[in-house]
């Protein structure tokens, strides 16, 4: 199949290994994958921020780019949240009839990386190997706006070596939430010390998600701690083969 | 206009209150136990009706359709409430309201009167204005009664003492009532309670209640509560006077069988309340000889006007938002500064009251969605929060605005694949007077808020972006080889 990548803004810019891995990974799963260099970012800190005018030509450039793709992944499911939940109340807003149209023929082919394996390639082993003790972070947007449910844990049970471990109170927000980490950091950090808590008491070395944002947040008060636990997204593990470890491994 | 009364006098910023409340361990506590405890029931009795769903939608569809027809609605209330013997009042605003209401109890000649909990006379500051005039009114719900002996503010909308323990209860027991001696022991004191309350039950001849339904094909009003003190208030006394806010209305009695189910569920875990009230007009030697409802605005029909934001008003006070919010959860109901606490306060308080430190509410979100999940109604607050911090900024659009500067850079980096690879490489080259042994640990302004409690690993050398094209030349170079 061609896939179109959509890697998200911050991914591109600060967690490059995650776009690599989604690469590797469904290379070797034969396909083909496209990635479009005039893309940016779906807009979503502006929306979510308050900033709607300054969204609206961004939602433009994403349809204007993705529109005759045959699927287009995202290894974000904040971001898919945002094409799905808010891109048609803001093309109807346009009242451009063929914007509205172009959304609405789009919104079925964008996956969010898990969908898009389990649910369009119908493939759970992926073949990945992973020896490492793991426990799995749901994200907001992940369990409330897509209902990924099991999907990235069914992925991650086929993975070879991995000692999966649950996550208490896996359906509270780890308190990243955007810019809301800065407007309101000491309730952030509140949310954030729950949520370390949580994590530190599976005893695993790393924790994953689907989204790269809430890791970020998690992981710096991780480090900040020296906790020594680390975080990797879902793509990285999903990639990680005895051939070919994940990028960080292979530093390491 | 004015509607800065009581209650929704100014507060600090959402931020502000919460940086103090935070450094509360016994409040934390308090907090986190009761929410747990009631989220915990309700998971429990949501989970047993197996039509839950569909009661959400048809509880959604019924309020969308109410407010699309609330004029109407609101008239035939107040024909049938009439023909029951009622006497029905309108309230533009709090002022108003509150001047029928302390006028109905000057004209009865009442110097106390017996309350059954309501928001609504908190959003307008009754109390006050009831105290302005030489009226005593005697909170009977038991949560509202600690409250207002306490000297306190409410924390939240089901259970406004939520963020008190027995052992503080106890204190102010003791000292608001004069005893020597007296437990802790939940039994003990509700008998304190009780023993307190039933001589106003007795004595106070004007009740005074809110509404949780208004019944427009009846005229009837419906209160539901746990304790009893409703029943009481609005049977025993000879004059009953009830607020309600407009948006309490319901087509017809029939509704109340979606209501009443949804409702004790997602307010207190209960399958249902242990008391319902309704009554209709007044009835000769029965209960309350003199009926009187105010229906009250203020501020409502401007949230109505408004597409986006409307639905704030199926809101039927369950709390469960509250309960589940991660937010509230951590601060407690203090920190929004009004009345409405919570994800529901978030978009209720800047849409009610014009005040400034509403405009930091709508931020006071992580948009994590679990209060949409949990909402009875179907209220998707999440999608209004981020409505209303749009207002918020196009009300506030400064030149000098950091943020907004800040975003419109953005909006341009953003613009093209070229310009955004142009910020990557700038930032790489920028941000090396932060790094320090490979992570950034202090950062200026208020990114500092994010190197407060959290490291940041700095811009990796190399882009996705960058990445990618020497993937496809090799790639390329493969295929040709």
């Amino acid at each position: 199949m061609r896939i179109s990548l959509f890697i998200t803004c911050y991914n591109d810019t600060l967690f490059p290994e995650t776009g690599k891995s989604v690469v590797r990974l469904l290379e070797r799963l034969g396909h083909e994958i496209e990635f479009p260099l005039e893309q940016t970012c779906c807009g979503q800190m502006h929306y979510n921020t308050g900033y709607q005018q300054e969204a609206m030509p961004l939602m433009q450039r994403f349809v204007e780019i993705f529109k005759d793709a045959e699927v287009v992944c995202i290894p974000s499911s904040s971001c898919v949240a945002m094409i799905r939940d808010h891109y048609p109340k803001m093309a109807e807003a346009t009242g451009d009839p063929g914007l509205i149209k172009a959304v609405d023929r789009l919104l079925p082919r964008v996956y969010e990386l898990s969908e898009l394996l389990v649910n369009k390639l119908g493939i759970e082993d992926v073949n990945a190997y992973y020896p490492h003790r793991v426990t799995y972070h749901a994200s907001c947007h992940s369990l409330r706006s897509l209902h990924l449910g099991e999907l990235p844990l069914r992925l991650l049970r086929k993975v070879r070596g991995i000692d999966l471990v649950e996550l208490n109170e896996i359906d509270q927000c780890c308190g990243f939430g955007g810019t809301f980490a800065i407007k309101n950091g000491d309730v952030s950090a509140a949310m954030l010390s729950e949520k370390l808590r949580c994590v530190e008491n599976t005893r695993a070395e790393v924790c994953t998600a689907v989204d790269n944002s809430c890791l970020m947040h998690i992981f710096g008060g991780l480090h900040r701690q020296r906790t020594g636990i680390k975080t990797v997204h879902l793509a990285e593990i999903l990639a990680s083969t005895e051939d070919q470890p994940s990028e960080d491994e292979a530093q390491s | 206009m004015t509607i800065r009364v009581g209650e929704a006098a100014e507060a600090p910023s959402f931020q502000k209150a919460a940086f103090k409340l935070l450094d509360d361990a016994q409040l934390r506590k308090n907090v986190r136990h009761a929410t747990d405890v009631i989220s915990g029931k309700r998971a429990i009795v949501v989970k047993e009706q197996q039509d839950w769903q569909q009661l959400r939608a048809t509880a959604s569809a019924i309020k969308q359709h109410t407010l699309a027809h609330l004029d109407e609605y609101l008239l035939k209330f107040e024909a049938a409430c009439t023909a029951a013997g009622g006497h029905v009042h309108w309230a533009s605003d709090a002022d108003e309201a509150n001047r029928i209401i302390v006028d109905l109890v000057k004209q009865y000649g009442g110097k106390e009167v017996i309350k059954v909990k309501t928001m609504t006379s908190d959003e307008i500051g009754l109390n006050k204005a009831f105290e302005a005039n030489g009226i005593h009114p005697h909170e009977t719900d038991l949560a509202d009664m600690i409250v207002q002996l306490g000297h306190d503010k409410p924390s939240h909308i089901v259970a406004p003492a939520l963020h008190r323990n027995r052992q503080q209860v106890r204190e102010i027991f003791m000292r608001e009532m004069g005893l020597s001696e007296l437990t802790d022991e939940p039994q003990d004191l509700t008998n304190a309670a009780r023993q307190y309350l039933r001589e106003k039950f007795l004595k106070v001849k004007i009740g005074f209640s809110g509404a949780n339904y208004l019944l427009a094909d009846t005229g009837g009003v419906c209160v539901v509560e746990s304790e009893g003190n409703g029943r009481m208030c609005v049977t025993l006394p000879d004059i009953l006077i009830t607020l309600a806010g407009i948006e309490k209305i319901i087509p017809s009695f029939r509704d109340l069988e979606v209501f009443l189910q949804l409702l004790p569920r997602s307010a207190t875990g209960e399958r249902m309340n242990p008391y319902n009230s309704l009554w209709t007009g007044v009835h000769k030697g029965e209960g309350p000889q003199h009926f009187h409802v105010v229906l009250l605005d203020n501020g409502r029909t401007r949230i109505l006007a408004d597409p986006e934001a409307r639905q704030t008003l199926h809101c039927i006070r369950c709390g469960a938002c509250l309960n589940t919010c991660p937010v509230y959860r951590q601060t407690g109901g203090h920190a929004y500064g009004s009345i409405y606490s919570g994800p529901i306060g978030a978009i209720v308080t800047p849409q009610l009251f014009d005040m400034e430190h509403s405009q930091s509410l709508p931020y006071a979100s992580s948009l994590c969605g679990a209060c949409y999940e949990v909402c009875p109604v179907k209220i998707n607050i999440p999608e209004v929060l981020i409505h209303l911090r749009g207002r918020i900024v196009r009300e506030q659009q400064s030149g000098a605005n950091i943020e907004a500067i800040g975003m419109k850079a953005m909006a341009r980096v953003f613009s093209s694949g070229r310009r955004l690879e142009a910020a990557q490489r700038l930032g790489r080259l920028g941000q090396w007077p932060f790094v320090s042994e490979g992570w950034i640990k202090h950062l200026p302004g208020m990114l500092g808020n994010w190197t407060a409690v959290r490291d940041m690993r700095p811009l990796p050398k190399q882009s996705f972006r960058s990445w990618w094209r020497e993937h496809e030349k090799e790639k390329k170079e493969g295929a040709d080889g």
